[in-house]
């Protein structure tokens, strides 16, 4: 009986105050938010145009669609899934855009429509995990093909160029006379809105709850199928507005368009702190994960390192950014048992 | 009555279903187009399959654990890069000094997936998908976003896969003896069959003794080391080792695997399958540069295969699972 | 050995020779299962040794013990269910052609093996069967088999007959003695006092991690045993308090599930606790499952205060005033790295909130009320639930599902690997709900339990019902029989 109370002296001990700031400060958001500084300091010492606000701002449009994408995956990874398909999506939905453009539709259909591919993308993902129940690395492998497929068998060497002027300002524009791009805005208001979801609402809870054992939430009433439907359904509809908003940005539309950024946005999402497992993180790291990215790859187009290089960081970012929890488990795991063999022999001692 | 239970028997049998579908997909072809039947045409069949087979065969063992190996690709174009470096800058050497060289640089990028998978514990997914852009990248840093030629590779090391014995190509036998290695390995081998129990029943063959992080770690590396490979045959074979060689052919591994009868989630498969599999594919691609623009349309059909494929495996298995219930309790 | 916030094993003394059966008595989570884990290799010790034929021996794997000739049947599944019979019974240790067991796998010869040992036990078994064309008993005759084809000095068998027939633990009796004679040592762990005194030699008895006694069996006595495990005599223990049994709430008929249950009818009354007793496989998790709304059923019906209802979610079931403490605590019953508040509000979290936004004070207060109403102890309601032990967990799964004032409460196993004191606080808080007119069932595979808690005793047997015996008729062999079906083979 008694070693039982001791333990849970020590349980105490461990949330008192001091405690919860020491883990405040070596929670994996605080690294990364550190880490973003270390960025700027050293790029602004490497070079002399990285400080500068207006550089800084117009240096969002390179990451933002990027990080839009993570949002919604998000949500994916943390209820245990994975989207590879997202880029494909971007590709399909641009297509459709593209086609539209070309018979004279105007920028709000084209908008629509965009956002409507991507949703329907993302709703066969769904149905094909959910309902007929095939892993969901499985089905995205398999959809990352034939949802960009379907523009290449169609576009083939061809491309988009012709969008309507007005459609340019989703991604291009700037919030009123500010340079502010408009981009960057939308993507804080949709990181705010996918915030609230996931920490405040019942939608996020369950989110968590089937991360951390789906059987479990089905057990609790939990109807655990139709929230990953959902989840793939939102990553579908978010690739859709990523892709209006690079289609927008860049005013073309090639079948390789956005190749690769499933990768990017999986990325974002390890590196910001949720596990890759299911069940923990947060959407703060994750919009820190995206800054910090972004500005790393943008001081390193300033010092003219590759794009290739950076394909490799992005690369192993991911891996070390899983890696080093892993690591910081196994040390955690030693010392416990450490501190559990001399509590053994000074309980030992005792009697 | 009868009939019924044949074919039941007959759909059970993938070998069966896929030995149908490639003989009724090559009388269409016959029929479309006569020229398809010609024995240029099959050998070129058969020599596409070839590198397929190799690189189904490891990835078939990475699935049959519950993963994935999304680096093959990249794998196959670094190995078939440095090869071809190799080559180009040391005429003089070997070619088959050059392939063992090729084979081991593949497996020791295998060896680094293996590692991360099985001592880092980092989810296989996630590994690879990291390192497939990781090895893409270096492969432009060696080759400093160049070329290599077929005028700057040797008549001998081209000669690799070209060549013939008894009239075969190499190519060819290449994948004759990995496939019968293959077969060999997964059902003769110790650690063939502990592939298997991980895969099955993960816990389980921990309990028996399994060892979990060296069975990982091998087949991690045994895809890379096809993949190595297939990495120098592939560039020897298309006399030109590009950056970009090999890109999204970890779906048609994956595809070879699936249409051969493999599940998705890991524990059963077998090799024969997956080579009839990886025909299959090969069979498709080849009728695909036939048929004017068709070659637009391969990555959608690749991706609607696949999903057919593993859509048809689970409803059997579903079926499977049913009958057995239906006998348990009458 | 450590588990969180609990100690498994306390420093235990414990030997065996060849040539002796040893049973290993205690309740779930006394510690039994984890000295098998590590005599086998899985666990490893925290402090302590293990001496094999006086020599220290440290198993860093389960290879490590087989290889010192140490072989266990484990209570958990542990097969392969693609592959077949001869696979499973040689996975880990194949036979290989040459000499140095250099070669390929020996497909002929563990073929023959394997057929040899299958018929020493009598079993009518293909070696090529694959596992998963077998039945549960079958699955386990296997298992067994996989042990014996290693040539062990040592074997372990946790509960081995748990979802064997009378005639099968007959045929497995010969086998142990079979091993006795061949001076290999047995340690036999069991619930069923009549198969220890059947079968073994000697005995240990573990309580709460801690050995509580030692000795030959036949100087030993089943109350004298009992004593020992429980730290208190039988009658104590079960405090079934009086309920005013009421009308017929939950009807269920002829309800079958393809392939796991046929025929299942029974009733259920306000304030009545009807017990469900069977060995592994009897069916009786997936009936609940069905009536919770898991799995669906094939055909049957189910009828709630009159009404015919169909569950397909276990949403639906929620609503209609159900709840099911599922039997495996930590895949099913908790979600181990959220809170313990988190996971009390669960059920409720949708009737908690507003536009579907989180109510957390009215979670805080929830859960408040209800950890304190069955005296959750816990350094804080912020906790992970994983921090708390074995019987503080099923107190948190018992406040989840009590919150949502259930009036048909469906308890699987709720006192499984939990300790005596909670153990006897759980069986207050069933008592309780059925003194005030609620209506639960209770599945349990401990005897003593069933029939201490119950009004009425349903038991199944592989799929079926065969008994239903009330209070007074209910004894130990009657239900035993219909469990083990030499009752029911005669009626079906």
């Amino acid at each position: 009986m008694s070693h039982k109370l001791v333990r849970q002296d020590r349980l105490i001990d461990e949330y008192s105050l001091t405690k919860r700031l020491a883990g405040l400060l070596s929670s994996w958001e605080f690294i990364l938010f550190l880490t973003l500084i270390g960025v700027f300091v050293l790029f602004s010492i490497i070079s002399p145009w990285f400080l500068d606000y207006f550089n800084l701002m117009n240096a969002s449009f390179s990451f933002t669609e990027k990080s839009i994408l993570a949002l919604p995956m998000i949500f994916v990874i943390l209820s245990g899934d994975i989207d590879i398909s997202v880029a494909s999506i971007m590709a399909l939905s641009s297509f459709a855009m593209g086609n539209a453009a070309s018979k004279g539709a105007g920028a709000g259909t084209l908008v629509l429509i965009g956002m409507a591919t991507g949703l329907a993308a993302g709703i066969v993902n769904g149905l094909l995990v959910t309902k007929i129940k095939i892993p969901a690395i499985a089905v995205t492998l398999a959809t990352l093909s034939v949802f960009r497929g379907i523009s290449q068998a169609i576009l083939r060497d061809n491309a988009y160029t012709h969008y309507p002027p007005k459609f340019a300002f989703f991604g291009q524009g700037y919030v009123g006379n500010s340079v502010i791009p408009f981009e960057f805005v939308f993507y804080l208001l949709l990181a705010v809105i996918m915030g609230f979801i996931l920490h405040a609402t019942t939608y996020g809870r369950k989110l968590f709850a089937i991360g951390n054992s789906a059987s479990a939430s089905r057990f609790t009433g939990i109807n655990v199928d139709r929230i990953r439907f959902t989840n793939f359904a939102l990553n579908g509809l978010f690739a859709g507005i990523a892709a209006v908003l690079l289609t927008s940005r860049i005013g073309s539309t090639r079948p390789n368009i956005a190749t690769g950024w499933e990768l990017e946005a999986i990325t974002l999402v390890v590196l910001g702190g949720v596990s890759i497992t299911g069940g923990k993180g947060n959407l703060f790291g994750v919009v820190i994960a995206s800054l910090l990215v972004g500005y790393l790859k943008f001081g390193m187009a300033l010092v003219n390192l590759s794009a290739k290089v950076m394909v490799i960081t992005t690369g192993s970012l991911l891996i070390v950014a899983v890696l080093i929890p892993k690591i910081l488990d196994v040390i955690n795991a030693h010392r416990k048992l450490r501190s559990q063999r001399s509590e053994l022999k000074l309980e030992r001692k005792a009697s | 009555m009868k009939t019924i239970i044949n074919t039941k028997k007959i759909l059970e049998n993938r070998e069966a279903v896929l030995i149908g579908l490639i003989l009724f997909f090559m009388v269409v072809m016959t029929i479309a187009m006569p020229r398809f039947i010609k024995p240029s045409n099959l050998a070129n069949i058969l020599k596409d399959s070839s590198l397929l087979i190799m690189v189904a065969c490891g990835q078939f063992l990475v699935i049959l654990t519950g993963g994935i190996d999304l680096s093959v690709g990249s794998n196959i174009a670094f190995s078939g890069m440095a090869a071809s470096l190799i080559n180009m800058n040391n005429p003089e050497l070997s070619p088959w000094v050059t392939l063992l060289i090729g084979i081991a640089i593949g497996l020791s990028l295998g060896m680094i997936n293996g590692s991360l998978v099985a001592f880092g514990k980092v989810p296989a997914i996630i590994a690879t998908l990291g390192t497939m852009s990781v090895f893409r990248g270096f492969t432009f840093v060696i080759s400093k976003g160049q070329w290599v030629t077929a005028h700057e590779m040797t008549d001998s090391f081209m000669n690799l896969p070209h060549g013939n014995f008894l009239g075969v190509p190499n190519l060819i036998w290449f994948a004759v003896v990995v496939s019968a290695l293959f077969f060999y390995f997964m059902r003769y081998t110790r650690s063939g069959r502990e592939i298997y129990a991980i895969g099955g029943n993960r816990s389980a063959a921990v309990l028996v003794g399994v060892n979990e992080k060296k069975v990982e770690f091998l087949i991690f590396s045994v895809s890379g080391l096809v993949s190595g490979l297939a990495g120098v045959l592939w560039a020897a074979r298309y006399a030109a080792a590009v950056n970009e060689m090999a890109t999204g052919f970890e779906l048609q591994t994956v595809a070879a695997c699936v249409l051969g009868g493999v599940s998705v989630a890991g524990g059963s498969g077998t090799v024969a399958g997956v080579i009839l599999g990886a025909l299959f594919m090969g069979l498709l691609n080849n009728s695909m540069t036939m048929i004017r623009n068709m070659a637009f349309f391969q990555m959608l059909l690749q991706g609607l295969i696949v999903i057919t494929a593993m859509a048809f495996n689970v409803i059997m298995e579903r079926r499977r699972e049913t009958m057995l219930l239906n006998r348990r309790l009458a | 050995m450590y588990f969180p916030g609990i100690k498994a094993l306390d420093c235990v003394d414990f030997s065996i020779r060849p040539g002796e059966v040893h049973a290993l008595i205690g309740e779930n989570g006394a510690g039994k299962s984890t000295l098998v884990k590590i005599m086998t290799g899985v666990y490893r010790q925290t402090a302590g040794q293990v001496l094999l034929n006086g020599e220290e021996t440290h198993f860093r794997s389960a290879l490590d013990a087989q290889a010192a000739g140490i072989t266990a049947i484990h209570q958990e599944a542990s097969m392969f269910s693609e592959l077949t019979v001869t696979e499973n019974i040689f996975m880990g240790h194949h036979i290989k052609k040459g000499a140095a067991g250099k070669g390929p796998v020996d497909w002929k010869t563990m073929r023959q093996r394997t057929r040899e040992l299958l018929d020493d036990m009598e079993l009518d078994i293909s070696p090529d069967a694959p596992v998963k064309s077998l039945g549960v008993a079958q699955r386990h005759m296997v298992e067994i088999a996989k042990a014996l084809s290693i040539d062990a000095r040592i074997v372990i068998m946790d509960e081995p007959t748990s979802a064997l027939t009378l005639r099968e633990v007959e045929d497995l009796y010969k086998i142990i003695r079979r091993l006795r004679d061949e001076d290999k040592a047995i340690i036999f762990i069991s619930h069923k006092f009549e198969e220890i005194f059947d079968i073994c030699d000697t005995y240990t008895v573990f309580r709460d991690g801690q050995l509580v006694g030692e000795g030959l069996v036949p100087d030993a006595t089943i109350g004298g045993i009992i004593n020992l495990m429980v730290g208190r005599s039988l009658d104590q223990l079960f405090p079934k308090g009086e309920a005013d049994i009421g009308d017929a709430i939950f009807e269920v008929d002829k309800l079958s599930r393809r392939g796991y249950f046929k025929d299942v009818s029974f009733n259920l009354h306000k304030g009545e606790i009807l017990g469900f007793f069977g060995l592994i496989g009897a069916g009786r998790t997936e009936v609940m499952r069905v009536l919770f709304g898991i799995d669906s059923a094939s055909s049957g019906s189910v009828r709630l205060k009159g009404k015919t209802v169909s569950f397909t979610k276990p949403k639906d079931a929620m609503k209609a005033g159900l709840a099911y403490i599922p039997e495996d605590r930590h895949e099913q019953g908790t979600i181990l790295d959220m809170s313990i508040t988190d996971n009390i509000t669960l059920p409720k979290v949708d009737d908690l909130a507003r536009f579907g936004i989180l109510n957390r004070k009215a979670e805080r207060s929830l859960a408040e009320e209800f950890a304190s109403k069955i005296e959750i102890k816990s350094a804080g309601l912020s906790m992970d639930t994983s921090t708390l032990s074995g019987g503080n967990q099923q107190k948190v799964v018992l406040a989840k599902w009590l919150s949502t004032d259930p009036e048909v409460f469906i308890l699987d196993e709720p006192t499984k690997g939990i300790d005596v004191g909670t153990k006897a606080r759980v069986h207050k808080i069933i008592s309780d709900m059925a003194a005030k007119g609620k209506a639960i069932i209770l599945v349990s595979s401990e005897l003593p339990e069933v029939l201490g808690m119950s009004d009425r005793i349903v038991v199944m047997h592989e799929g079926f019902i065969t008994a239903v015996l009330s209070r007074d008729e209910a004894d130990p062999d009657k239900v035993m029989l219909a469990a083990t079906a030499q009752a029911g083979e005669e009626s079906a």
